[in-house]
């Protein structure tokens, strides 16, 4: 059995630095929704952005495989690859001011994949656009498709670039912290509106986030990154029951509880950090020791 | 919890405003316009021959002065041949220079701006190293050169511009796209299966397009001012034919009998190539989508 999105063994070097993920693997079924948690600068996004084919150009994969729809996408040829992520996946963006284009309307920006990917006429995209803008409750859809990205609010914008990212249907979306940039109201209303999409389109979800709250609500199973390693990866019940890594542990304590958000303030203990780190550091040495590393 | 349907809170304060024209447009659009209606229609509106010469009405004062004739408005220079119709002629180079040499600057320029800008690599390599090696020439000394060596004449000045100034849109145009290209809606479009060319042109281009405006009516108003100075040191278009440049050159010599000769082609000169700066930072504004 092969999951829809499967990850395996992949690194990513800064060219000519440090390994940014450190021997990633990383199933996503088909349907489901994976939460992917870590501090800041963990190398989240650069998993969703290796899924997606959109690494920046200083960073590098040295080894690894993507699996997407029972194809490696690191095998193909640009191309291909471009064709092959279009149709099946998407992206709902962190940061909904520089996701839409501000030079172009609403419109052909949510119709775009519908007449790149799929191949429709302009006008039966038209329509479908309108229906998925009201799908996610956008008022007066005719009008928000006829303006210009700067005149709708941030969660108004978030709201056009979820209808865009389930607009060609595709079978796995990468949601990138599509709250942060939010105000903590609109976050709310925004992680109901994924959720329920999620659910009706039946789409799997790669979850990125720091907030164990928002993964204990949306996802069904999470991993758990550290300097580019996997330390944990377990089904949500299991985690918060019982996490198994003394890491998670920690991150789970410092969390704060909506019961009392003053008493769960615990910064991760000196003592677990160093751990980690050690294990960053044995996984580095004896990749190196593997000689896979050709450069 | 059903989210709440989103009231008029969602929409941005910017959507409501309505942007007039705005005074700047309005005047450096309105004398970019006499000008060319006086440039296209010069033989029709031109009260004279703009190379007659009569050495019996020569160095006639503009119409408010005493001794002034009827129909001389602007005055006479010392052969004698009107200032108003040599004006009007002369738009007629100044503005075929201005477009031609300014359009194409800018499309090489920004051409090659874009594609090193946005797909980077050995292309960006190249045409990096072009721009730098181009511009350690001092830009008046290579003008000069060129002429030379293509021989004086209009096609050189329009070649001489273009050479000189594609450089200003490329590193300009480079930048710009080097900063659209890392916004996540670029990421969005390549996700989204779209091909590099098609990106640059729907998704980078028209972000940039209103830098590439601004610099493009800079670019002809410094088209006008370098066709000047080349006709003021007689390299540009033969002599018989009136320029602004000739005209500066010539009533410079009898400024004191006759300063109209030498002050009126001057001003027409600086105020098109006012307008032209003006006109450009006036549109930005007016058709710029997102308001700054
Ligand atoms: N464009 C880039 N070029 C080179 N390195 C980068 C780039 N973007 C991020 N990095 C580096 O890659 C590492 C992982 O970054 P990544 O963006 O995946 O972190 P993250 O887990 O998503 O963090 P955050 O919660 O802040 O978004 C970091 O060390 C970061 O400095
Ligand atoms: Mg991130």
């Amino acid at each position: 059995m092969s999951a829809f999105l499967s990850i395996r063994n992949l690194s990513l070097v800064l060219k000519g630095g440090p390994r940014l993920l450190r021997s990633v693997s990383l199933d996503v079924e088909a349907g489901e929704v994976r939460g992917l948690v870590g501090e800041s600068g963990a190398g989240k996004s650069m998993i969703g952005k290796a899924v997606l084919g959109i690494l920046p150009r200083s960073v590098e994969v040295v080894e690894g495989e993507i699996w997407l729809d029972e194809v490696d996408l690191l095998k193909l040829r640009p191309s291909e690859r471009r064709r092959k992520i279009g149709a099946t996946a998407a992206l709902i963006p962190q940061d909904p001011l520089t996701a839409l284009n501000p030079s172009r309307r609403v419109g052909p920006q949510v119709t775009d994949r519908l007449v790149d990917i799929l191949g429709w006429k302009r006008a039966d995209a038209q329509a479908r656009a309108l229906e998925l803008l009201a799908e996610v409750h956008i008022p007066d859809p005719a009008r928000v498709m006829r303006s210009y990205p700067h005149e709708l609010s941030g969660g108004m914008r978030q709201r056009v670039l979820i209808a865009s990212a389930f607009a060609a249907e595709p079978k796995l979306i990468v949601a990138d912290e599509p709250t942060t940039a939010l105000d903590v109201t609109v976050q709310k209303q925004i992680l109901h509106l994924i959720a329920r999409m999620q659910a009706r389109h039946g789409t799997a979800l790669l979850f990125v986030t720091h907030d164990l709250g928002v993964v204990s609500k949306v996802c069904g199973s999470l991993a758990v990154l550290y300097g580019g390693l996997v330390v944990e990866q377990s089904p949500v019940r299991d985690f918060f029951r019982q996490p198994a890594h003394a890491y998670s542990r920690a991150l789970l304590a410092a969390t704060p509880k909506y019961t009392d958000p003053m008493a769960g303030l615990n910064p991760v203990p000196e003592a677990v950090i160093t751990a980690v780190q050690a294990e960053v550091a044995q996984a580095d040495a004896s990749w190196r020791n593997g000689g896979w590393r050709h450069d | 919890m059903p989210s709440s349907t989103p009231g008029f809170a969602m929409l941005d304060a910017r959507a409501m405003v309505k942007r007039r024209l705005g005074l700047r447009l309005w005047l450096s659009g309105g004398w970019l316009v006499v000008l060319v209606v006086a440039a296209t229609f010069a033989p029709w509106l031109a009260p004279h021959n703009p190379l007659e010469q009569d050495l019996f009405t020569s160095r006639l004062p503009p119409f408010w002065m005493a001794g002034a004739e009827p129909g001389y408005w602007l005055g006479t220079d010392s052969l004698g041949r009107d200032v108003l119709s040599r004006i009007m002629y002369g738009a007629r180079i100044a503005l075929v220079v201005a477009l031609i040499a300014g359009t194409a600057t800018a499309l090489i320029g920004a051409t090659l701006g874009l594609i090193a800008g946005y797909f980077r690599g050995w292309a960006d390599l190249v045409i990096s190293r072009l721009v730098d090696i181009w511009m350690a020439f001092p830009p008046v000394l290579f003008a000069i050169l060129l002429i030379a060596v293509m021989g004086p004449g209009l096609v050189s000045v329009i070649v001489a511009i273009i050479v000189i100034d594609w450089t200003r849109f490329a590193r300009v145009v480079r930048a710009e796209a080097m900063a659209q290209g890392a916004m996540d809606y670029v990421a969005s479009a390549q996700v989204a299966g779209q091909k590099r060319l098609g990106t640059m042109l729907t998704e980078i281009l028209p972000n940039v397009l209103p830098t590439i405006v601004v610099l493009l009516t800079l670019e002809m108003g410094i088209a006008v001012i370098v066709e000047a100075i080349l006709s003021f040191v007689n390299l540009s278009i033969s002599t018989d034919f009136p320029t602004w440049g000739g005209m500066i050159a010539e009533g410079r010599t009898s400024v004191h009998q006759a300063w109209w000769v030498l002050v009126f082609p001057l001003a027409t000169l600086f105020l098109t190539v006012l307008s032209f700066s003006q006109l450009g930072e006036g549109l930005k504004d007016r058709f710029d989508p997102v308001l700054r």
